[in-house]
């Protein structure tokens, strides 16, 4: 990827203004001239700062091989497509992931302040020549930072939104005990987005499972108040309306006290004491009769 | 869209085709209510499968089906509502009570053959 | 994409095409299978009560982009009689007309954003927006 020397194509619109041609061939050939000694330099001073935690040489070299070269590479076509290709594989390799906000960005900084300093040791004995290769540089040095940051930032918010998914689906898993049976066991706090998912799950499973009682037991719900109530009534509903019976066991004190104080209408819901009475009146319903065989019931061996 | 009515031994499927339009509803109404007593049904199977969206007239319309039926002596299951439908019917606050429902054809003419074989000559108002 | 479809609303049979036309463009949208029935059944109750209380409108549908989030907006128009007290309109149970009264407060429940301006003797436009989760 590094070193494609495409043709420039679009100058003016890196630089933000008329940069003279010339003035940016320069600079591509002084940073591509010397590139061992700043990229040793840089790679110094994120060591020194301790940025490079976590990376071994091999990769500290490859990466910041690449990432000077793609730099160079925006300048000299004038686009940031290739920072923004190298940022997408970054994420993509997993690389973004195990580096910090610090690392990442603290690295991205360091590097600017390379180049920008072998601009001003370059351009010491002509001010003008030196404001006119800043004025051509940090635009494009600013740009690149911004892609990094964005492509850093998204691989993050994915990752986050990935977890969350993987949340909400671990917490609600919808068993099957045995034809038609099947049991709801939900555990934490209920808001409005996790009953939406929740009967959503429920609804399929009833259907793919061919399922006509749900056991929905909510001994692992913290409280309730009317409108996660309001909530677990629609999903008996939906789930009645599929031609599904629920029971709904394992109702605490407190939540029992909660319901009948803010006046919900649970006459229409099935409620049995805990699981076990639940998935027996379930059996009852289905037409199962649980028979404790002979050798169940003699003593076991030791 | 005319729903076709098949008769299939005690029973009658209604198995509706296609979107259906208010007066699709109301003639399927006409048509279950007279063919019941034409042929002695002593069930209906109303099939919605297809239906992608149940909204306020329509559920109001299948329970008064299946109430009139009722009057009428035969037992109606509604089957096949769709969980994105039935999920969109509750958050609209639609409730099919006093109609029975099942999941598919298969499940409906077995809860009417449950009803039968018991000699029930009266049928339940819910599915629970 | 259409930018913009119109659907006249004077018969029974006129809902059918809203909610249909609806449903197609929540599926080009990307809509989850649960929100297409949800924003279908909603543009079914406010034709209904277009066919129901002002005998005829119209209801538009178009797609609405909000930074990087994409939806769908619905406006139903009609010149009717109108809503003389929007609150109780809005509230569950009112009905003047054949439906469960479910119509407005419902679509409200299965939409992200609803709006609803009534004039009496001028008619009533009903705006709703749902966004692609």
């Amino acid at each position: 990827m590094p070193n494609k020397n495409r043709r420039p194509s679009a100058l003016a619109t890196a630089t933000g203004k008329e940069a003279p041609d010339s003035l940016l061939r320069e600079l591509v050939a002084h940073f591509r001239d010397n590139r061992d000694p700043l990229r040793r330099q840089w790679l110094e001073m994120m060591t020194a700062k301790g940025l490079l935690e976590g990376l071994t040489p091999g990769e500290a070299e490859t990466e910041s091989a690449t990432i000077y070269d793609t730099c160079i590479d925006c300048l000299d076509t004038g686009t940031y497509e290739s920072a923004q290709i190298y940022a997408t594989k970054m994420a993509e390799r997993g690389v973004l992931r195990g580096m910090t906000t610090e690392q990442i960005l603290g690295g991205m900084l360091t590097l600017r302040d390379v180049y920008g300093r072998s601009l001003f040791d370059r351009y010491l004995s002509s001010p003008a020549r030196l404001a006119a290769a800043l004025d051509a540089y940090e635009p494009v040095g600013n740009n690149i930072l911004a892609v990094v940051a964005l492509a850093f930032i998204e691989e993050r918010e994915r990752v986050v939104r990935q977890q969350q998914e993987a949340i909400r689906e671990l917490s609600t898993p919808v068993l099957r005990v045995r034809p038609g049976l099947l049991i709801l066991p939900i555990i934490g706090l209920i808001d409005s987005q996790r009953t939406r998912q929740l009967t959503d799950q429920l609804l399929r499973a009833i259907r793919a499972h061919r399922a006509k009682v749900v056991v929905m037991d909510i001994t692992g719900v913290p409280a309730v108040d009317s409108k996660v109530a309001n909530h677990m009534v629609q999903t008996v509903d939906a789930a009645r309306l599929l031609g599904a019976t629920v029971i709904v066991t394992g109702v605490s004190p407190e939540i029992a006290q909660t319901l009948v104080t803010i006046g919900v209408d649970l006459s229409k819901m099935n409620t049995v004491g805990d699981l076990q009475g639940g998935i027996e009146e379930a059996d009852l319903l289905l037409g199962y009769r649980v028979i404790v065989g002979e050798e169940a019931s003699a003593p076991q061996e030791q | 869209m005319q729903v076709p009515i098949l008769k299939q031994r005690h029973y009658l499927i209604a198995s509706i085709q296609g979107a259906l339009t208010d007066a699709d509803l109301l003639r399927l109404c006409d048509d279950l209510l007279e063919q019941v007593g034409k042929f002695r049904s002593q069930g209906v199977v109303i099939d919605v499968t297809v239906l992608d969206v149940m909204d306020s007239f329509a559920t109001r319309t299948l329970r008064s089906i299946s109430q009139m039926l009722k009057l009428r002596g035969a037992g109606t299951v509604i089957v096949g509502i769709q969980p994105d439908v039935a999920f969109a019917m509750i958050q609209l606050g639609l409730r099919l009570e006093g109609a029975v429902t099942a999941l598919d054809l298969e499940e409906g003419i077995a809860f009417l053959d449950k009803g039968k074989k018991e000699g029930q000559r009266t049928w339940p108002v819910s599915s629970t | 994409m259409a930018s913009e479809q119109h659907i006249a609303i004077a018969s029974d049979a006129d809902i059918v095409v809203a909610r249909q036309a609806t449903r197609a463009l929540t599926v080009e949208l990307g809509f989850s299978s649960s929100d297409q029935a949800g924003v279908a059944t909603a543009v079914s109750e406010i034709a209904r009560n277009i066919v129901e209380y002002a005998q005829s409108g119209e209801i538009v549908i178009r797609v609405a982009l909000n930074g990087g989030h994409r939806g769908i907006v619905v406006v139903a128009r009609d010149t009717g009689p109108g809503i003389d007290d929007v609150e109780i309109a809005m509230g569950d149970g009112y009905t003047t007309g054949r439906g469960l009264g479910l119509g407005l407060p419902g679509a409200r429940r299965l939409m992200d954003e609803f709006d609803i301006v009534s004039k009496v003797g001028k008619g009533t436009t009903v705006t709703m927006k749902k966004w692609v989760r």
